[in-house]
């Protein structure tokens, strides 16, 4: 096995200014109102130091002090997303011209490079499924030059939450691909694998020392520890036909009851891309702005069409997220649309985990695992 | 919708209020002015026009029904305006006047509030104005903000229905970004079962939603309640989150007199 290079944590400031210098802005895990946010990152000091958390149905909370690590908590309710697909932006505007006419702009699609530190395994497969749905068939402009103005530093998970459950759906908590770098954090340090050529580039220029081989494995190890030490699962398998079988489930009435249908479980739930699109006429009346903005299938105006919203019932909703994120997301984009990184647990607030319904629903009378 | 006149009229009427609402048109500033090339104000007494008869194309009101001279009123603005459009809880949903109407003790709070309780001509129960006349369109919100009217002003002359946004505050917060506050820090925040609009202003400080703009699209309060309880919250403190600034709007009322009788909902 090869042993990546090494880099003391009170080096990380390097890898900082090598990004600066080549234009990155930073962006990496602070500490925002109780939570682990992305947020820019001048100088090394400023990323969050000691902090682990507990994550558990409706329920987040970090610990200060009790780790000299930088990375020893699972996630915060943002991923990726917010920066590639803006929560809110402008697609276009029109302009009323002095003959009466119309005229079209799109927005500007010019970013500035951004380097974010910290990038989770699940977070990279969450960006995959929306490449998938952003840039595949019709390229959407502006996921297409974000994407591209990112330069993505992954930190291998040691230390899941209870919520976490991204070793069964296959997309953690090892970082394999689609980074930039690789990092492996120990107590001291970081184990630094380039995994781009762009990646590559970089480690070339940080003092990287030799990485001792021992220390390596032990490193690896607590990854592969924190993916076993996962309490939470979800079938392996398609659940595509099963779900589809069980539309008449009366669990989906059960947990309707509880569920507050507020969207906040598609809002962190980092491939979930669906948006609604308004115009905001200026003033004066001569110039309309076309935003778009996440949506989620929660809301009435998903499944409104003329007149008449087709899922009024929390019930219907709730049967839309479920069935499409494990379901018809196969037919779509030929896997499951989770990752496991369990921000929908954690982040709905009267704690509704779909690990638990998938297992009722798709589970049959008998209690075998259809 | 019928194409209005080259420059539609406007009147903004004031009722049983804290005139916060009308603030929205006043804080545009300069857009004010903007706004006034397109449209004419003929009746606003916050901004100095006194004609509350004319007959204007769009009437804005706020404020509650709380008098019998109210009443009146509305008819009348009713007969003289093509679209009514109410702004704010009060003209919506009674507002905090609306409290008065939870324990019909109307007559012993105001004698023991007024020195002198014989000049106070008030009527038992304050109503929202959809309560006497026809509203083409609402405004929620407590106090409503620029963007809302602007946006309602806009659609009405482009012959548009405006959009009834009633999704969920927590849409909205979690657009914004927010850290949630109650996932966070077990603050009982009433953003998964109210209207947005305010753009997640009380999580964006972070203090949990109190309902300002009403009841949202398919409110929970059941769940949301129970929740509460989870918190820790006894009755009557799940009570008071409902009834407080749209006490007279349905969803909340009712789950507010729930949770006050003690039980929740599905008891
Ligand atoms: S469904 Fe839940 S666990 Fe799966 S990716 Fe979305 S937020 Fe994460
Ligand atoms: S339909 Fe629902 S579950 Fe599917 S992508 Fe949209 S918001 Fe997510
Ligand atoms: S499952 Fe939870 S987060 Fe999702 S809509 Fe229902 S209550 Fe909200
Ligand atoms: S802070 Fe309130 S409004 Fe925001 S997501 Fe949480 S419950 Fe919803």
């Amino acid at each position: 096995m090869e042993i990546p290079g090494y880099l003391p944590r009170e080096q990380l400031q390097a890898l900082l200014e090598r990004l600066q210098q080549q234009g990155y802005r930073c962006v990496g895990p602070r500490v925002r109102e109780g939570a682990m946010v992305y947020d820019d990152i001048n100088h090394a000091d400023q990323l969050a130091v000691g902090y682990t958390q507990t994550q558990e149905p409706g329920h987040y909370r970090l610990k200060a002090g009790s780790t000299v690590r930088q990375f020893a908590w699972a996630n915060g309710p943002q991923a990726l997303k917010p920066l590639t697909f803006a929560p809110r932006e402008e697609l276009w505007c029109a302009q009323e011209q002095p003959d009466g006419s119309l005229k079209f702009h799109p927005a500007a699609t010019d970013y500035e490079p951004v380097a974010v530190i910290g990038v989770r395994a699940c977070d990279l497969a969450a960006l995959r499924l929306q490449e998938q749905h952003f840039l595949d068939s019709c390229a959407d402009p502006q996921f297409a030059v974000r994407r591209r103005s990112l330069f993505l530093i992954a930190v291998n998970c040691t230390h899941p939450a209870q919520t976490c459950f991204c070793a069964s759906t296959g997309d953690g908590p090892e970082v394999d691909q689609d980074c930039d770098l690789s990092l492996y954090e120990t107590d001291e340090g970081f184990f630094v694998s380039a995994v781009s050529p762009a990646g590559q580039q970089l480690a070339l220029t940080l003092p990287l020392e030799h990485g001792d081989a021992e220390l390596f494995k032990q490193a690896c190890a607590e990854v592969t520890r924190a993916g076993e030490a996962q309490v939470r699962r979800v079938p392996a398998k398609n659940l595509r036909d099963s779900l589809f079988a069980q539309l008449d489930h009366p669990r989906w009435k059960e947990v309707a009851e509880r569920c507050l249908s507020c969207g906040n479980c598609t809002q962190v739930c980092p491939t979930c891309f669906c948006h609604s699109e308004t115009s905001v006429p200026s003033v004066d009346g001569h110039q309309t702005t076309h935003q778009r903005q996440w949506d989620s299938c929660f809301s009435p105006g998903h499944s409104y069409i003329h007149g008449i919203t087709l899922r009024k019932e929390t019930e219907q909703r709730y049967r839309q997220w479920l069935t499409h994120k494990f379901g018809s997301w196969h037919d779509q984009y030929g896997r499951s649309g989770c990752v496991g990184c369990g921000r929908c647990i954690s982040w709905c607030p009267v704690g509704i985990d779909p690990t638990e319904e998938l297992d009722v629903i798709c589970t049959d009378v008998t209690g075998r695992p259809e | 919708m019928k194409a209005f006149p080259e420059k539609p009229t406007v009147a903004v009427h004031k009722f049983s209020s804290c005139d916060g609402c009308q603030l929205a048109f006043l804080n545009m500033g300069a857009d004010l002015v903007t706004l006034t090339q397109r449209v004419e104000i003929l009746h606003f007494l916050e901004a100095g026009l006194d004609n509350p008869n004319t007959p204007v194309d769009i009437a804005f009101v706020e404020g509650s029904l709380s008098t019998a001279d109210e009443i009146e009123r509305a008819r009348r603005v009713r007969s003289a305006s093509r679209y009514v459009v109410s702004i704010g809880a009060c003209a919506t949903a009674g507002g905090l006047q609306a409290l008065r109407n939870l324990d019909n003790s109307h007559d012993q709070w105001r004698d023991a509030i007024y020195a002198n309780p014989q000049f106070i001509e008030t009527l038992q129960h304050a109503r929202p104005i959809a309560s006497e006349i026809r509203v083409d369109y609402e405004l929620w919100g407590c106090p409503i903000n620029s963007r809302q009217l602007l946006a309602a002003i806009n659609a009405l002359l482009f012959g548009v229905p405006p959009i009834d946004d009633h999704d969920k505050v927590c849409l909205e917060c979690k657009r914004q970004q927010q850290v949630c506050v109650m996932v966070t820090q077990d603050k009982p925040c009433l953003g998964p079962v109210t209207r947005t609009g305010c753009g997640a202003l009380c999580p964006t400080f972070g203090r949990d939603c109190y309902g300002c703009y009403g009841p949202a699209d398919n409110p929970n309060t059941a769940s949301l309640s129970r929740r509460f309880q989870g918190l820790g919250l006894l009755p009557d403190a799940i009570a008071r989150r409902f009834l407080m600034i749209n006490s007279g709007a349905p969803a909340f009322h009712d789950a507010g007199l729930i949770a006050r009788s003690g039980g929740n909902q599905d008891d």
